[in-house]
């Protein structure tokens, strides 16, 4: 068994009839950390995820989890997996308890165990107030929370998370990202796929950037974003007029937009910005508004690949997961 | 969430947790019929508005020989509310498949054919509840049976069979099935011609040849006569026998392809 690597995926290949999905997939995940699969949709990230928690066959390669073999160990694999999938897997009709007992019954933990468990993870998921109501009352962010706390019921050591912000609103999604740190220091390995770059960069040792079924980038956030380029500030002014003596105070990096009356210049440093503001000042412009604009996965797509993020809703594996 | 944690699998023979696993899922479909107040209300008061209805409304226009047509109808309108009872298996099997809860249940180390097992005995036991109450109404307008105990028993015992087998062949429907709506039909359409093309509602004497040949040859009319011997008298002759292998036959064989389709979903 693999020291180093949790999870091992080595020329990961699937196809429907003529269509591949995936065209070979390297991915290696040490112990205890977290790699972030970044992708659009369709991209492949949900396929990797279902042939890694034996879902779903697929036509080439191999694929490990805790040294299991995927293909031939499939009942063990399934004993050291906690998944979460895009769309919350809880039982609209049972309780927030039920549901968690039930599942750790199945996860083939004790009842008393089961019970002891469901109990630790209400309190720290804030569901101890919905305990005995049944989900279908539960909100958006609290079925996410349900979601993610079943699969942690028999505390497995690999963690899947497949999209677990997509379509929860901004708080939600914070309070998940809080959630997910505090399993990190629990020391699980987790594999995350998510469609937004911050998400990856916020949680995530590693990424893999992966793209029509294959990994196109991968290194540390850092690394990634190197690639990519750094922030810009976006100063929008009352006038044209000031936006204009603006862009000559701020230099040649920066890029006017008359008719927004906005000029935008790269931050490559902290100070960077301080000192803009300053200079502004002191030439007696007046700023309206500053934004930070982050690199996106756009600013990725469009660096690696040279082209946009297609959204390839025509794919299987779109089709499959809605 | 160490390995030190004591929230781990436990160890023990994969029989036990085949049981475990099984009972726990049928707990799952239970609650749902308890927890599901519309589910529960049709459970009860369909089988009311049928026993009435044919009672009341067609019962005076149906020439049954000897028997009185209340006598005659209990066993008939019994089967067929067991057996559209059991195309419910197909829409439980379909929803949770369309919902993530499915590949849930698959990523879990447990007895793969532990869901199907839930959703068909929490039906029968479903199914059980109606029939109890209809055989109740059933007493109310004027039913008149002959069975002694162990007659009661046998009744009970085929129709718990009978019920067990449909549910099973119906999960089949479910799993095949690319929606939900398309199991309401789908399950309609099979279960409608098997119960009113029998002997459940008029003697089979009535209908054209073809229709009759069909009607009495085919397996819930084994199943009614069976039941309507039992109950009040009429001859059973080789009915029992046929009812038996017919519904054991079903079972066995769905049971089979329901597991090993189960099996196969996303190979």
């Amino acid at each position: 068994m693999d020291k180093t690597y949790a999870i091992v995926a080595e020329d990961l290949r699937k196809s429907y009839g003529e269509t591949e999905v995936l065209k070979g997939v390297n991915l290696k995940v040490e112990r205890g950390t977290m790699l972030a699969l970044l992708g659009p949709n369709g991209a492949g990230k949900t396929t990797i995820v279902r042939i890694l928690s034996t879902l779903l066959s697929f036509n080439g390669g191999r694929a490990t989890v805790e040294g299991l073999d995927v293909a031939e160990q499939g009942d063990q694999v399934r004993g050291v997996i906690g998944l979460t999938g895009q769309y919350a897997a809880v039982d609209e009709y049972l309780t927030g308890t039920q549901n968690l007992v039930m599942m750790g019954r199945l996860y083939h933990l004790s009842q008393a165990h089961a019970r002891e468990r469901s109990q630790q993870l209400l309190e720290q998921f804030d569901l101890v107030e919905a305990a005995n109501r049944k989900v279908k009352t539960y909100s958006g962010g609290m079925r996410r929370r349900l979601d993610l706390a079943i699969s942690l019921i028999a505390t497995p050591p690999i963690i899947f998370l497949d999209e677990p912000t997509t379509g929860l609103d901004p708080r939600s999604r914070l309070a998940m990202w809080e959630v997910i740190r505090n399993l990190m220091s629990s020391g699980a390995t987790i594999l995350l796929t998510t469609q937004y770059l911050e998400e990856a960069d916020q949680l995530a040792d590693q990424i893999a950037v992966i793209d029509h079924g294959i990994v196109i980038a991968e290194g540390t956030a850092n690394e990634l974003k190197k690639k990519v380029g750094v922030d810009s500030a976006v100063l929008s002014f009352q006038t044209t007029k000031e936006a204009e003596a603006a862009k000559n105070v701020l230099g040649e990096k920066s890029i006017i937009d008359t008719t927004k009356m906005t000029v935008t210049f790269p931050v490559d440093a902290v100070h960077s910005l301080t000192q803009a503001l300053n200079a502004l000042e002191a030439a007696k412009i007046t700023v309206v508004a500053v934004d930070i604009h982050k690199p996106t996965l756009d600013d990725v797509f469009l660096q690696l690949t040279g082209k946009p993020v297609e959204a390839s809703t025509n794919s299987p594996e779109a089709k499959l997961t809605k | 969430m160490t390995n030190t944690s004591p929230f781990k699998p436990e160890q023990h023979s994969s029989f036990y947790w085949a049981l475990s696993d099984s009972w726990t899922m049928i707990r799952r479909n239970i609650t749902h019929i308890i927890n599901n107040m519309d589910q529960l209300l049709s459970v009860a008061i369909q089988p009311i508005m049928f026993m009435l209805l044919f009672r009341y409304v067609f019962g005076g226009a149906i020439n049954t020989g000897g028997t009185s047509y209340v006598n005659f109808l209990v066993a008939g309108i019994l089967v067929q509310s067991a057996a559209f009872g059991a195309t419910t298996t197909s829409l439980g099997v379909a929803t949770d498949l369309t919902k993530g809860i499915m590949d849930r249940f698959r990523s879990l180390p447990m007895l793969s054919a532990a869901m199907l097992i839930g959703h068909t005995t929490a039906d029968l036991v479903r199914n059980l509840i109606s029939s109890t109450i209809m055989v109740a109404v059933a007493f109310a307008v004027g039913f008149h049976p002959q069975a002694s105990f162990v007659d009661w028993l046998a009744v009970i015992g085929i129709l718990m069979l009978f019920t067990y087998a449909l549910s099973w062949m119906s999960a089949i429907l479910g799993l095949l099935a690319k929606s939900v709506e398309a199991v309401q039909w789908f399950g309609f359409i099979f279960v409608f011609p098997l119960t009113f093309a029998s002997s459940a509602f008029v003697p089979t004497a009535g209908m054209p040849k073809y229709l009759r040949l069909f009607a009495e040859n085919q397996p819930v009319t084994q199943v009614i006569e069976t039941i309507r011997g039992l109950l009040v008298g009429t001859p059973i002759g080789n009915h029992g026998w046929l009812a038996l292998i017919w519904c054991s036959g079903i079972l066995l064989v769905s049971v089979i392809v329901a597991s090993s389709i189960f099996r196969r979903l996303g190979r």
